[in-house]
């Protein structure tokens, strides 16, 4: 395999909300809900960021974005013909590179404006980066319903007359319209029936191949990750616990709380009757996160140490494949 | 073998009318719920799977109508037509919550937000038992205790929205079991929760159904829940059951193209990318103008001219019966 540029490097990236409390809304905390994540994301790879709800991964996607601006660290971004750290730019120049990252939203109801057509909705982004005439829009949104597999004569309708994964697919055109190099997906499939969904995934797929995408591909539905993603992250109250490429993930899990997802997944084969390991309790409120390693009040396999240390997020020492990283205590014991 | 027989349907019809138009929701459904088994309906969004629960339930609308087919419960005292009943009337809302309960798929909508957790345990344990307040106040305590709330003492005087997502599914399946129900009727109790905490509410349900012999109807769209849950399954679309049977019969070998289809689409854990899923072409149809045959013909690969006309339902083994006029053709 050829060596993959770099398209994003995340560094340090950290996002705490302040929860005010009183008469005079003093600082009475901090909501950690991203909390020094580290990732390079890779020309043309679709990785997938999943884990439980509440544990960051779409305050994450919206902070790559600067959708939510991160109160820390950097995200670089490896543009055509130049680096740019999109922490430090401000709004306005942000939105010359908005251009090239574009973001498909969970709820395909309430993500367009249902008192516009679908024209209406898709013409403004076309017309922010300089397609002047009306005809020259319609003809770009009409080829883009086509290669979402819509009719093109779906632009004059209004949301309402769309079923949910047709609206997907408009939310997904959108993204496509001014040409992107990443798209994050933030649950683009979840609110879909299994039939539809499938239809979604292909395409996602499909149009991967064909106009060079990069993903990030946002999901708590670990089997569809498995499908679709060529690196998984998985994180846990903010931060990342385990990287590694999808196939490795799954035979070689190294976190104890991947291999709690991942055995309470029910899967529609009788023939493999899961050893289940079912976690007791929620996750911990992200205002005040249990001290050592976050997952330890949950974990079936805690040690003393975790209670007291921060595991390191590194790259897995037993064993050979230098792609497989994880926050545990339990990989320096053997 | 009557007597394993919990709740019989028998081809239930119920049309929802608005706007001068009509609406088959259910249209020709029967399957019996037994006892300490575990019934799973599963079926797309809109396929009529809730409105068979709450048809059951006696909680349709009032612009809908049972049209045919009859409900039987068999209670111990005697059956009991619910179809018949009046609704809303004394002798359904003794049945109701009482001897047949149910779990909503959303429970914070389910739940009153200005009562606390308590109160609407309580409720029903009043309604229907002969309980001194004192030991109605200790059953929801040691109800909640059940279904692994720590703290119940304190957790019991608490308001929903102190209650997260699991815990709050918790607190329904509380009331819902209350009165230790004859069957239970769960509407999507884990869609909105994370595999963990689905994980946790199986457990317990698993628990109820071997220790008070309860019959379970879960409705989900998830076949690994059907896989990891279920006795028996009906398959449901646009109304009608397509395939019913054990869960060996119709995960083994569906016959079906619909459940065969559903199950090519859905990506299987531990297979990798390797595993083709296939899409099913089209959407579900427009419900007001269903096409004439087969529900499924438009969207089935399978289908002939046969499809025109609505097939009839065949029993192709003893448990397992199907809804479609070429299948062999399909296997």
């Amino acid at each position: 395999m050829t060596v993959q540029k770099t398209i994003l490097e995340i560094r340090d990236l950290e996002l705490h909300f302040p929860v005010r409390q009183g008469v005079f809304k003093k600082v009475r905390g901090h909501v950690k809900a991203v909390d020094g994540i580290n990732l390079d994301i890779l020309k043309g790879e679709i990785l997938g960021l999943v884990g439980e709800s509440g544990c960051g991964k779409t305050t994450l996607g919206k902070s790559i974005l600067q959708l939510i601006r991160p109160t820390n660290g950097n995200v670089i971004y490896n543009a055509k013909d130049e680096t740019v750290d999109l922490c430090a730019l401000s709004d306005a120049e942000m939105s010359a590179h908005r251009k090239n990252l574009q973001i498909v939203f969970q709820d395909p109801h309430s993500s367009l404006n249902p008192a516009f057509t679908i024209y209406g909705s898709l013409q403004d982004p076309l017309k922010k980066y300089g397609v002047k005439s009306a005809k020259e829009r319609r003809r770009i949104i009409g080829d883009l319903l086509e290669a979402v597999n819509l009719r093109r004569d779906y632009m004059d309708r209004y949301p309402h007359e769309f079923s949910g994964g047709q609206r997907q697919r408009i939310g997904i055109a959108r993204a496509l319209l001014v040409d992107p190099e990443l798209i994050v997906c933030d649950e683009a499939v979840s609110a879909l029936d299994v039939s539809i969904q499938a239809q979604v995934l292909q395409l996602l797929l499909d149009l991967r191949a064909k106009r060079d995408l990069t993903y990030i591909f946002i999901t708590h539905d670990l089997s569809v990750t498995e499908y679709i993603c060529d690196r998984i992250a998985v994180m846990y109250l903010g931060k990342i616990v385990e990287l590694a490429d999808a196939e490795d993930l799954y035979k070689n899990t190294l976190h104890p709380y991947t291999e709690a997802l991942l055995s309470a997944i029910p899967v529609a084969d009788l023939d493999r009757k899961s050893n289940r390991i079912v976690l007791e309790g929620d996750v911990p409120s992200p205002m005040n996160p249990p001290t050592g390693c976050p997952f330890h009040p949950r974990c079936h396999k805690a040690i003393a140490k975790c209670k007291t240390h921060i595991p390191e997020f590194k790259i897995s020492v037993n064993n050979d494949d230098v792609n497989h990283y994880a926050a545990c205590h339990l990989l320096d014991e053997t | 073998m009557t007597s394993d027989i919990a709740l019989s349907v028998k081809d239930l019809k119920t049309y929802f009318y608005t706007n001068n138009r009509c609406n088959k929701a259910i249209n020709g459904v029967s399957f019996d719920i037994r006892r300490g088994k575990t019934l799973c309906i599963v079926g797309e969004s809109g396929c009529g799977k809730s409105v068979t629960a709450s048809t059951i339930m006696q909680l349709l609308p009032t612009l809908s109508r049972i049209e045919a087919g009859s409900i039987t419960y068999h209670a111990e005292r005697g059956d009991i037509r619910i179809d018949q009943l009046a609704r809303n009337g004394a002798e359904i809302r003794k049945i109701r919550g009482a001897e047949i309960a149910m779990i909503f798929q959303d429970p914070m909508t389910a739940l009153n937000p200005v009562y606390t957790i308590g109160f609407q345990i309580e409720e029903s344990l009043k309604y229907h038992t002969d309980l001194s307040l004192k030991e109605i106040k200790k059953k929801a305590i040691d109800l909640l205790r059940d279904m692994g709330i720590p703290m119940p003492e304190k957790r019991v005087d608490e308001y929903p929205h102190q209650f997260s997502g699991g815990m709050r599914q918790r607190a329904m399946i509380a009331m819902a079991m209350s009165c230790n129900p004859k069957i239970l009727i769960a509407d999507e109790p884990t869609t909105a929760l994370d595999v963990t905490i689905q994980a946790q509410i199986f457990k317990l349900m698993d628990k109820l159904k071997a220790e008070h012999d309860t019959a379970i109807m879960l409705i989900t769209h998830d076949m690994g829940v059907v896989a990891e849950l279920a006795d028996e399954v009906a398959v449901m679309y646009m109304g009608n059951i397509v395939e019913a049977g054990s869960v060996d019969d119709v995960l083994r070998s569906p016959k079906h193209p619909y459940t065969r289809a559903l199950l090519d689409s859905i990506p299987v854990l531990g297979q990798g990318k390797k595993q083709a899923i296939k899409a099913i072409k089209g959407a579900t149809p427009d419900p007001y103008e269903r096409p004439n045959g087969c529900s499924f013909a438009p969207r089935c690969d399978f289908a002939t001219k046969e499809c025109d006309v609505m097939p009839d339902e065949e029993y192709i083994s003893k448990s397992h019966r199907i809804m479609c006029a070429n299948y062999k053709a399909v296997s």
